[in-house]
């Protein structure tokens, strides 16, 4: 099959940015992605925008014209949305248009804008991404869904509620690397447990805070993407989805969808998982850092716990995982978080993440969750195009 | 002469929530003295609904017990008539919801019936009428009352949440399906401003001690002389008897006047761990009666709703109501499985405005 | 906005008010909520009436509500495994989150479950209860 390039990254900072509107973050990380690449806009074929609630939060939908007029282009341009994988579902649109012989060169964005309203407000909108229909009118929050995962988990593993604010106390410290990141405080498990309950037994440090952001990638055909200096290549892509609600799902304590997705991405990529060296997970909440490194196949099932209290799991350690601080401490603007990840993995394989820098990477892939794992996207990227099994 | 029924209780069933308040509590709150308090109403402790209970989903819970009793699909039900003072709504039946949740269907009339504390023996009324002139097989009468007192009224100490519901047919004479045959009613009623709430109001406003002599007393003891006039029956001639329990030391009272025993109190007066359910008060009386009767046996039952009126019934149990006593969850269920509250969870509970 | 309308919680009154789901007339797997197609492929299904009666297969409670349910926040909710197989998402009422354990006998009840402001309608439903 055909490989498809990254030849361009761009990112916003990610934070509460009072002062910047869901255009001005849009257009901001367009504009980096295409000069990272060194490309002109007039060069691009087809734009995807990744959004959830732009509709909810800004009263703006139709961002597909958005992304186009920002950069004076007629070419078509289409929004997609899968609730948080909508970034990811964005990047599979567009590697597959390319492989189709639709367009040559990509552009692929990911946006939320999610400060515009309150938290409550917010809470609501982001239901959404579960089944409103049962989970919605029951009075569940995303929180509350991933705190059933989390009290479903620990009750069958015996997790504790310390070893689970490890995810929290380790992408703290690694945003503290980076200088898109949300937060760049550390903080302790004693915080984490000791901060206000949102839904038991998950804390406010559990969860993903409420972030704008934006970031894009520019994608472009193999023979195209060679031209260009350092390319980063997607070597494979699955997608997996499974049912709206929890309920309806078979196991509470891991999330099919990701091994599914992982399979189809390695097997493409004719790669083991053990071949990756640097990983991009959805942690929304804690628990859902813990079943990805599960379900992906990093480590064994119902061992989270002890490898994260050997720091396994840190940067620096044998299963780094979000060293960009991930969902929760760079942030999450929902429909953002897929291509930040992508973001990430190519900073880190073009040795460009600075003090976060895992060492020498070759092969990284990315997690990415909608809902509570009813959509999940997981790709694999390479500096190479060829498995050359490192 | 008052004219002999052909209508029997099918089923009966009841609710009151799991939530208590202590008198105590309550006096403690408002700078009273808990002895004169409990001394002048007789209340040790009052039901207090849980924040996702109103009259609708509290009269739901009875009528299943009911239906239970009754042994009929909910479809056969033609009628309800639910008595409340607290309905959800102003305007849209409580009566049409409880249809819906019982799964009734949508062949059947439907009312709701407000009569201050007599709203549900109204609907009995109501309900009997329509069996007897067999415009229907079977009728669901209600009432169920989520009710209010203003913090420190006397009210206060006794305005509590419960219901009971009452599933009317035929008396079957050889094919008996009925625990308790109604044999007569009838009623009194006069205009007396001894208690009222004006609309968009919270809270109920009363008169007093003229509520106690010129309202519940006057009306209670002259409908049962009534009743007893009308049939012949004496007052020693039953084994039960029930009247509307605002407090403790109302029903007492009356009683006295009356000369009714302790023993045929026993079961009848629930007010003490209950507190007043209002539309729901006399008929919890005699939800735990036909609990707790045995077979053949006579209960007099005398409502009254502020307003002012009462509603009489000469009722008899049948060979039936053991077998019906052992199905469903009764009163004493409800009262054992308690638990208490505070003061301060009690205000949001009820959501109390100061 | 959805949620204050009463038209779309109306049209689900069988499912919400009393449980009402759907069976397979080829297999006989139980659904609740109802379902459109069977695993087995079939399109032919009858109503079936559940029992309410099931255990607790997980549970949280809920702190910081979307803003609707503020008024009766805090409040628990789990997911029930249905005595006829199906699990579904219900609040757990009449108890905190201190009184639960996963694996609790629940049985269902009929509560609110919210008022949308001083005019707005007020939704009903089924809510499950631990069975004491």
């Amino acid at each position: 099959m055909e490989k498809v390039g990254i030849i361009g990254i761009g990112a916003t900072k990610f934070g509460e940015l009072w002062k910047q509107s869901l255009r001005d973050l849009l257009a901001e990380s367009q504009l980096k992605a295409i000069e990272d690449a060194k490309i002109s806009e007039k060069d691009i074929d087809l734009i995807f925008t990744g959004n959830m609630c732009s509709g909810d939060f800004s009263g703006q939908n139709h961002l597909g014209s958005m992304a186009s007029e920002i950069l004076n282009l007629n070419v078509p341009s289409i929004r997609v949305e899968a609730a948080c994988a909508s970034g990811s579902v964005a990047l599979r649109q567009g590697m597959q248009a390319i492989r189709g012989g639709e367009a040559d060169i990509v552009l692929v964005n990911g946006v939320e804008k999610m400060t515009d309203v309150q938290t409550r407000q917010a809470t609501t909108g982001l239901m959404g991404a579960g089944d409103e229909e049962w989970e919605g009118f029951n009075g569940l929050t995303f929180c509350g869904l991933y705190a059933m995962m989390a009290r479903a988990y620990m009750h069958k593993y015996r997790l504790t509620r310390e070893q689970l604010a490890l995810v929290s106390v380790k992408n703290h410290k690694h945003a503290t690397y980076n200088p898109i990141a949300h937060y760049h405080n550390e903080i302790t498990v004693d915080q984490v447990l000791n901060s206000s309950i949102i839904a038991d037994p998950l804390t406010l440090l559990d969860c993903s805070p409420i972030t704008d952001g934006s970031a894009s990638v520019v994608l472009a055909r193999e023979d195209i993407a060679r031209k260009f200096e350092s390319p980063i290549w997607i070597l494979g892509s699955g997608q997996a989805n499974d049912t709206l609600s929890l309920h309806a799902r078979k196991s509470l304590t891991e999330i099919p969808a990701s091994t599914h997705a992982a399979q189809r991405a390695l097997m493409q990529a004719k790669l083991g998982i053990d071949k990756v060296n640097v990983t991009e997970v959805h942690d929304c909440f804690s628990i859902a850092e813990v079943m990805a490194i599960e379900d992906l196949g990093l480590i064994p099932r119902g061992e989270a716990g002890r490898i994260m209290e050997e720091g396994q799991t840190y940067f620096d350690g044998k299963v780094p995982v979000n060293s960009c601080g991930g969902l929760k401490a760079c942030g999450h603007p929902i429909g953002a978080t897929g291509i930040k990840q992508v973001w990430e993995i190519v900073k880190q394989l073009r040795n460009e993440a600075g003090k976060r820098q895992i060492g020498k990477a070759n092969i990284g892939l990315t997690h990415n969750v909608g809902g509570t794992g009813s959509t999940v996207v997981v790709n694999v990227f390479g500096r190479d195009r060829e498995n050359k099994g490192y | 002469m008052v004219k002999k029924l052909n209508i029997g209780i099918v089923g009966f069933g009841c609710y009151i929530p799991k939530f208590r308040i202590r008198t105590e509590d309550i006096a403690v709150a408002n700078n009273q003295n808990v002895d004169l308090i409990k001394g002048a109403l007789l209340i040790n402790e009052k039901t207090v609904p849980n924040k996702d209970e109103d009259s609708i989903s509290i009269a739901v819970e009875a009528c299943k017990n009911a239906l239970l009793r009754a042994k009929i699909a909910s479809s056969r039900i033609k009628a309800i008539y639910m008595g409340s003072e607290s309905h959800p709504y102003a305007v849209k039946a409580s009566s049409a919801i409880v249809g819906e949740v019982l799964g009734v269907g949508n062949d059947f009339t439907a009312a709701d019936v407000e009569f201050a504390c007599k709203a549900g023996t109204a609907a009995i009324q109501m309900i009997a009428g329509q069996v007897e002139a067999e415009m229907i097989d079977y009728g669901l009468a209600i009432g169920s009352d989520t009710s209010q007192g203003a913090p420190g009224d006397a009210l206060e100490y006794s305005a509590a949440a419960g219901g009971a519901a009452f599933i009317i047919g035929k008396n079957k004479v050889g094919k008996e399906e009925s625990a308790a045959n109604i044999l007569y009613t009838l009623s009194r009623t006069t205009d007396t401003p001894d208690f009222w709430r004006r609309n968009n109001q919270q809270y109920p406003t009363h008169m007093g001690r003229f509520t106690g002599e010129e309202a519940y007393f006057k009306h209670i003891v002259s409908t049962s002389q009534a009743m007893l006039n009308e049939t012949g029956l004496k007052i020693e001639d039953f084994d039960h008897v029930i009247f509307h329990q605002p407090n403790g030391k109302f029903p007492l009272k009356a009683a006295k006047v009356l000369g009714v025993t302790n023993e045929q109190l026993k079961y009848g007066i629930v007010v003490h761990d209950i507190g007043n359910t209002y539309s729901g008060s006399s008929l919890l009386g005699l939800v735990n009666v036909l609990e707790n009767a045995l077979p053949n046996q006579k209960i007099l039952l005398t409502s009254y709703g502020s307003g002012s009126g009462s509603d009489c019934f000469v009722i008899e149990t049948t060979n039936l109501i053991t077998e019906k006593q052992k199905i469903g969850k009764n009163l004493l269920n409800y009262m054992q499985n308690k638990q208490y509250v505070n003061y301060n969870q009690y205000r949001q509970m009820v959501k109390m405005i100061h | 906005m959805h949620r204050q309308s009463p038209i779309l919680r109306w049209r689900k009154f069988p499912e919400r008010y009393r449980l009402e789901g759907n069976r397979c007339n080829r297999c006989g797997i139980v659904y609740f909520p109802k379902k459109e197609l069977c695993e087995c492929s079939c399109k032919e299904f009858s109503s079936f009436q559940l029992s309410g009666k099931g255990k607790i297969l997980t549970y949280t409670e809920i702190k910081s509500s979307p803003e609707e349910f503020s008024e009766m926040t805090p409040y628990c909710v789990g997911i029930i495994e249905l005595a006829e197989g199906p699990k579904i998402t219900g609040q757990i009422t009449d108890a905190t989150v201190d009184e639960l354990k996963v694996g609790d006998d629940v049985e269902q009840v009929f509560r609110k479950f919210l008022a949308v402001g001083d005019s707005g309608v007020i939704h009903y439903g089924v809510k499950f209860k631990k069975i004491e």
